[in-house]
């Protein structure tokens, strides 16, 4: 249903960027000891995609991942990934060809630089490659699920995942497409025609006008407080329970999970006056506030 | 340092050199030193309006490649001591824009005048984006029609994100709106959106409203711009438009009808 945007061509930007999460561990060490202050120690979090093997066929994921670099090569260049190997060891299917993929990765212009979830061997050899082994407790995998209520707690294991499942759909749109936190995003400016917001694994709340053209996208819920003649999209990962509230509806198309409406459908007493959508049997319904 | 604005607006036809040619010829004779620079390679229009076609030698392009520098192709107005005009190439097209290049001009002009005004041409591609991606301050404008409205809308959203401002993470771009083509008898008789039907979707600082008016296309045939007819309702706006940029607080006019005379009332019925 995204995939109607005109601007199919235009892949990545600004999605890809790898955003340091505000949240700053440990206060900076001081060097008083002996007056210079050549550096600081810091720590920081990063929202980065990760590339979860399910199949040990290198030469497989050669050609799905060619497709995907060459639908939008700008999102992946320069693009730091990890390598998740925790399926691999699940089906049982021993080493994968670390070496070999990690050229791939490289060829296709992204940073290779870390791997989780993999085997006691399969660590070693990263570490033979010069990549870290990124531990569990920094990373851990945790798709949120469909029946979890969307407004999971802002963690960074959360934005991980969320990242790997969900970039692929905002690149595929424009280059100002935002990508939020997990948990909830707020914008306060209008957003434009043209423009797509996503909020990965949570709400989101517009505070200005959403202009026809726009679309805006949230795995939880869509709250727009002006006008909104744009396409609004909750539930993204499929949570049904998503609902959108809106002050003044003159959406051009409204979806929860799938279900959608377009603005020939919605009824004209509902236009133009504040409204929640939500679903009710799998049945899109629209009702006054 | 000098102020960079771009004129933009998306849709074509708009009024976009009409009003780049206004505000930088305002500019001028207002002692700024200015620069006003045709982006629009391959469909050069800015010469004509500003009445200097006959004396293009360089143009935007060569200096960009490097084969002539700015002062060869710098071509000063006749009218106005302070005002340069550099015209766009017509023999090539948008492709010959580089990003180095723009930023290379842009910042050598930069250094020894007070604004560069940017014609950008239609259009979201290539040529638009090198119009607006160095810009500090933009001028939408805009027709009182649907498309148009949409189309600056569009425009806005890219301002905000893919301008060198944006993509640094700088003060955003100072967006303006000026409305051109403005016909109060039709938006009175409700055939055409009215300022605040516009400013309802655009939401922006309201930098004018140019009146439709038969001094336009006087002034573009002559090559003069149509600010310089200070007669005319047109240039009167645009005369009112330069100086709320600059920061005046002068009223909007031209906003309602003309009210008829009694005769005419009488016998028109």
């Amino acid at each position: 249903m995204l995939d109607k945007s005109d601007d199919n061509r235009r892949e990545g930007g600004a999605v890809a960027q790898i955003k340091p999460n505000m949240a700053v561990k440990s206060s900076p060490q001081k060097n008083d000891a002996d007056g210079s202050r050549s550096f600081e120690l810091k720590a920081a979090s990063f929202t980065l995609p990760i590339i979860r093997l399910v199949d040990n066929n290198v030469e497989a994921v050669a050609a799905r991942l060619g497709k995907k670099v060459e639908k939008a090569p700008d999102f992946f260049r320069n693009t730091p990934v990890v390598i998740d190997l925790s399926e691999l060891e699940e089906s049982g299917s021993g080493g994968a060809d670390l070496p070999l993929l990690v050229g791939l990765l490289r060829g296709y212009g992204m940073i290779p630089f870390g791997v989780r979830g993999g085997s006691k061997a399969q660590n070693a050899a990263a570490e033979a490659l010069e990549l870290a082994v990124l531990r569990e407790s920094y990373v851990k995998r945790d798709r949120p699920k469909e029946d979890e209520p969307a407004e999971a707690e802002p963690r960074i294991e959360a934005g991980v995942s969320a990242e790997s499942t969900s970039a692929r759909r905002s690149a595929g749109g424009e280059d100002q497409a935002r990508r939020s936190k997990p948990g909830f995003l707020l914008i306060t400016k209008p957003v434009r025609s043209g423009q797509r917001v996503y909020a990965a694994g949570g709400d989101l709340s517009i505070t200005a006008a959403v202009s026809s053209g726009a679309e805006l996208m949230a795995d939880g819920n869509i709250h727009v407080y002006g006008p909104l003649r744009g396409r609004a999209l909750a539930g993204m990962s499929g949570n049904l329970e998503a609902r959108i509230f809106c002050q003044d509806l003159q959406a051009e198309l409204v979806s929860i999970a799938g279900h959608y409406r377009v603005s020939e459908n919605i009824p004209t007493e509902m236009r133009g006056v504040p409204v929640q959508i939500f679903l009710d049997q799998k049945v899109l319904r629209i009702e006054k506030l | 340092m000098a102020r960079i604005i771009v004129i933009t607006s998306g849709k074509g036809g708009v009024g976009k050199t009409t009003t780049s040619a206004a505000l930088a010829m305002g500019l001028a004779q207002r002692g700024k030193r200015t620069v006003v620079i045709d982006f629009d390679v391959g469909l050069r229009n800015l010469d004509l309006i500003m009445g200097c076609e006959r004396r293009v030698v360089y143009d935007f392009i060569n200096v960009i490649n490097g084969e002539a520098n700015l002062n060869q192709a710098l071509i000063r107005d006749k009218r106005c001591d302070h005002l340069y005009v550099l015209p766009a190439s017509q023999t090539r097209d948008k492709d010959a824009l580089t990003k180095e290049g723009v930023e290379r001009v842009l910042t050598q002009l930069s250094e020894d005048y007070d604004f560069v005004v940017c014609d950008s041409p239609a259009g979201i591609e290539h040529g638009a984006n090198m119009a607006m991606y160095f810009a500090d301050d933009a001028v939408v404008v805009t027709n009182p029609e649907v498309s148009s409205v949409r189309d600056s809308d569009r425009m806005l959203g890219i301002l905000s994100s893919r301008s060198r401002r944006a993509e640094n993470g700088d003060e955003p771009i100072r967006e303006y709106l000026l409305l051109t083509r403005y016909d109060p008898q039709r938006v009175a008789n409700g055939e055409m959106l009215s300022v605040d039907d516009v400013q309802e979707i655009l939401s922006l600082h309201l930098l004018g409203v140019v009146p439709e008016s038969k001094a336009v296309l006087n002034a573009s045939n002559a090559g003069v711009p149509v600010i310089l007819d200070r007669e005319s309702d047109a240039g009167q706006a645009y005369n009112d438009m330069v100086s709320r940029y600059l920061g005046e607080d002068v009223p909007h006019r031209f906003l309602n009808p003309e009210k008829k005379g009694f005769l005419s009332r009488l016998f028109k019925g």
